[in-house]
């Protein structure tokens, strides 16, 4: 596992750059991840997703469904691979600290 | 000479059947000698680590990957298979191993040529070594690293106008048996269909908005040779609905061993003499067939269209000329609730371009399905979870009797309160006005 120095913070990350531990992240992160992720401003519409994605996992332990995501948010699918070009998996649940996403993908 | 010693895999170079291991190592040795003067953009002795991580994991009988893997292209959200050995320092070589899917010709008919580009893509950014082709239907690229995705990526849509396949939880890479370019069984052309919805459906194969996976397979008849019936959620296959047609001259040719039964298929073995009785007539699921010595009779309106008249005499029998297709529903592996095979939803349906009828089944499923399926709920969990009476609802069928192979045995009928002469809002005093407590 690799720890990665950002802005003064250090985060520990695997190999597809997913932060370990949901309780590192921080708003430092959102900035290191983004030009990975294809991002180059931050907007509302990021922060608004990225929001919540945490507040759900906080509340459900898991990453909500797309169709919920774009339910809540307001956002098509489209719109949402607009704002995360990698897809609100890799993109967006990355960004928003969120464990990786798992089985037969 | 080579990079690890393999004991346990240099077993399997013995043996008529064509060694993978050979093959491996010969890919092996022609990176190391570089004729081409490739500049490799992954390591060059990828193929030999990967033996090597093999015979490690043939020692241990454990997997030496790690778990997972997100890694992609940006716009998609899937068509690439992350994959990361758990030994990097001992097989730098596989460090990273990604896996990409590459959306492969309907039928899978070639040119050298474009065969050529591909290789020559892979040679340089990937490992050199391939599926051809993964279960689904895919051109399988197995080995490269993560800087290499979209390299590749750009190389494939700009130079070889070729897409990646499917992954995750949407629309995966279509497959089609070779239908009418090859088999005169075939009753609609399932190469063209299978082309028409991958291209119609792209958005739904590249960007994961699914509650899981979903597959479509197309068999031009019964015979199911890209086994839609058990490998996708939306298999449609072909059908007639007229009579099959005979040839009594060619019927008799048989008879008299003229033409070999099952065109040959079982002439590794003396079966004796073809008897037109015992392996068509009498075989034949409905017994709606008959042979007088002279003419073969079949009683269209109870053929159940297996195939095995038409299988056993191709030259003497034939499709009937009112074709199209079955749509079967819900196929999956046994993960998580058992396994299941399609369903019938649909005893036929015509198949012509733009094939509007089909798209409709299928759009009304999904707009079903995306609604209702619960997360990693495959169609077929959830037609079993809401029953059947729900997708003919959704899709606007009537039930017949052609949708059970038999009908219920239990009583648990539930019935919709409208059916019902004064619905289910009842006041108990007026029962006990009729019945004492
Ligand atoms: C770690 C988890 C998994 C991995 C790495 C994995 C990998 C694969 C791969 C590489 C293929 C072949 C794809 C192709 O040929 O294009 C495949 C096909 C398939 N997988 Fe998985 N899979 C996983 C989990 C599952 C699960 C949980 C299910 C069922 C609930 C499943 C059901 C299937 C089916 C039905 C096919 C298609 C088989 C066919 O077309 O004949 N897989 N999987
Ligand atoms: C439409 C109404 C009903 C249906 C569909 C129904 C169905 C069933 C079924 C399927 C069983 C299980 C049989 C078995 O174990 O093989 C059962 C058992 C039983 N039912 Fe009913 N039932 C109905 C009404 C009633 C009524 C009105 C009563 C009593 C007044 C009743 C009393 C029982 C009893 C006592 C058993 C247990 C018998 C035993 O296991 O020894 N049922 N019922
Ligand atoms: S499924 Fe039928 S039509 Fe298609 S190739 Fe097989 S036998 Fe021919
Ligand atoms: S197709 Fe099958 S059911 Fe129909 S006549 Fe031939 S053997 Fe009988």
């Amino acid at each position: 596992m690799a720890t990665v120095e950002y802005a003064g913070k250090s985060f520990e990350v695997d190999e597809d750059g997913f932060l370990q531990r949901f309780e590192d992240w921080c708003p430092e992160w959102v900035d290191y991840v983004k030009e990975s992720e294809g991002i180059k401003e931050l907007t509302e519409g990021h922060q608004k997703v990225i929001d919540f994605l945490q507040d759900y996992y906080k509340k459900n332990g898991i990453a909500p469904m797309v169709r919920i995501l774009s339910k809540v948010t307001g956002y098509k699918l489209k719109q949402i691979y607009e704002l995360f070009p990698s897809g609100p998996g890799k993109g967006a649940c990355k960004m928003a600290g969120l464990p990786k996403p798992t089985g037969c993908v | 000479m080579a990079k690890h010693p393999t004991p346990m895999l240099d077993e399997l170079e013995k043996g008529p059947w064509p060694s993978f291991v050979s093959d491996i190592k010969q890919e092996a040795e022609a990176r190391a000698k570089n004729e081409k003067g490739l500049d490799y953009q992954i390591p060059v002795d990828c193929p030999e680590d990967l033996l090597g991580v093999l015979e490690l994991t043939y020692h241990d009988q454990e997997t030496h990957w790690k778990h997972g893997g997100i890694v992609g292209v940006f716009g998609y959200g899937g068509g690439v298979i992350g994959r990361y050995c758990d030994q990097p320092q001992q097989f730098p070589g596989v460090a990273h191993f990604h896996t990409v899917r590459v959306n492969q010709p309907s039928g899978k008919y070639y040119t050298t040529d474009y065969l050529r580009s591909i290789c020559d893509l892979w040679d340089l950014r990937g490992s050199g070594l391939t599926n051809m082709h993964g279960s689904t239907g895919d051109i399988v690229l197995l080995g490269t690293t993560t800087p290499q995705l979209e390299e590749i990526f750009y190389e494939l849509t700009h130079n070889l106008n070729t897409d990646l396949g499917g992954s995750g939880s949407n629309l995966r890479t279509p497959a089609a048996c070779l239908g009418k370019s090859r088999c005169e069984y075939a009753c609609y052309d399932s190469q063209l269909l299978c082309h028409t919805l991958t291209n119609e459906y792209q958005d739904e194969l590249h960007r994961p908005a699914f509650p899981y996976k979903f597959k479509f397979k197309f068999d031009a008849c019964p015979n199911g040779c890209v086994a839609a019936i058990a490998r996708s959620d939306f298999s449609v296959i072909g059908m007639w609905k007229d009579d099959i047609k005979i040839d009594q001259e060619k019927v008799k040719a048989y008879v008299g061993g003229e033409f070999a039964p099952n065109a040959g298929a079982h002439s590794g073995r003396d079966w004796g003499k073809f008897d037109i009785e015992a392996e068509v007539v009498d075989r034949c699921p409905t017994s709606c067939m008959s042979w007088d010595g002279s003419t073969l009779k079949i009683d269209n309106s109870e053929c159940v269209r297996c195939m095995h008249c038409i299988n056993v005499m191709p030259r003497a029998l034939k499709i009937g000329d009112e074709t199209g297709a079955s749509i079967c529903c819900g196929a999956k592996a046994p993960i998580l609730d058992g396994a299941q095979m399609g369903s019938l939803l649909v005893p036929f349906i015509p198949v012509e371009e733009p094939f509007d009828e089909i798209k409709e089944v299928i759009e009304n499923i999904w707009d079903w399905w995306m609604e209702e399926g619960k997360n990693r709920e495959r169609l077929g969990e959830t037609m079993k979870r809401m029953g059947f009476q729900k997708l003919l609802e959704v899709t606007g069928i009537d039930a017949i009797p052609q949708h059970v192979s038999e009908p219920r045995n239990n009583p648990y009928i539930f019935f919709k309160e409208e059916e019902v002469p004064g619905g289910w809002t009842r006041d108990i005093a007026d029962y006990r006005s009729r019945h004492q407590r």
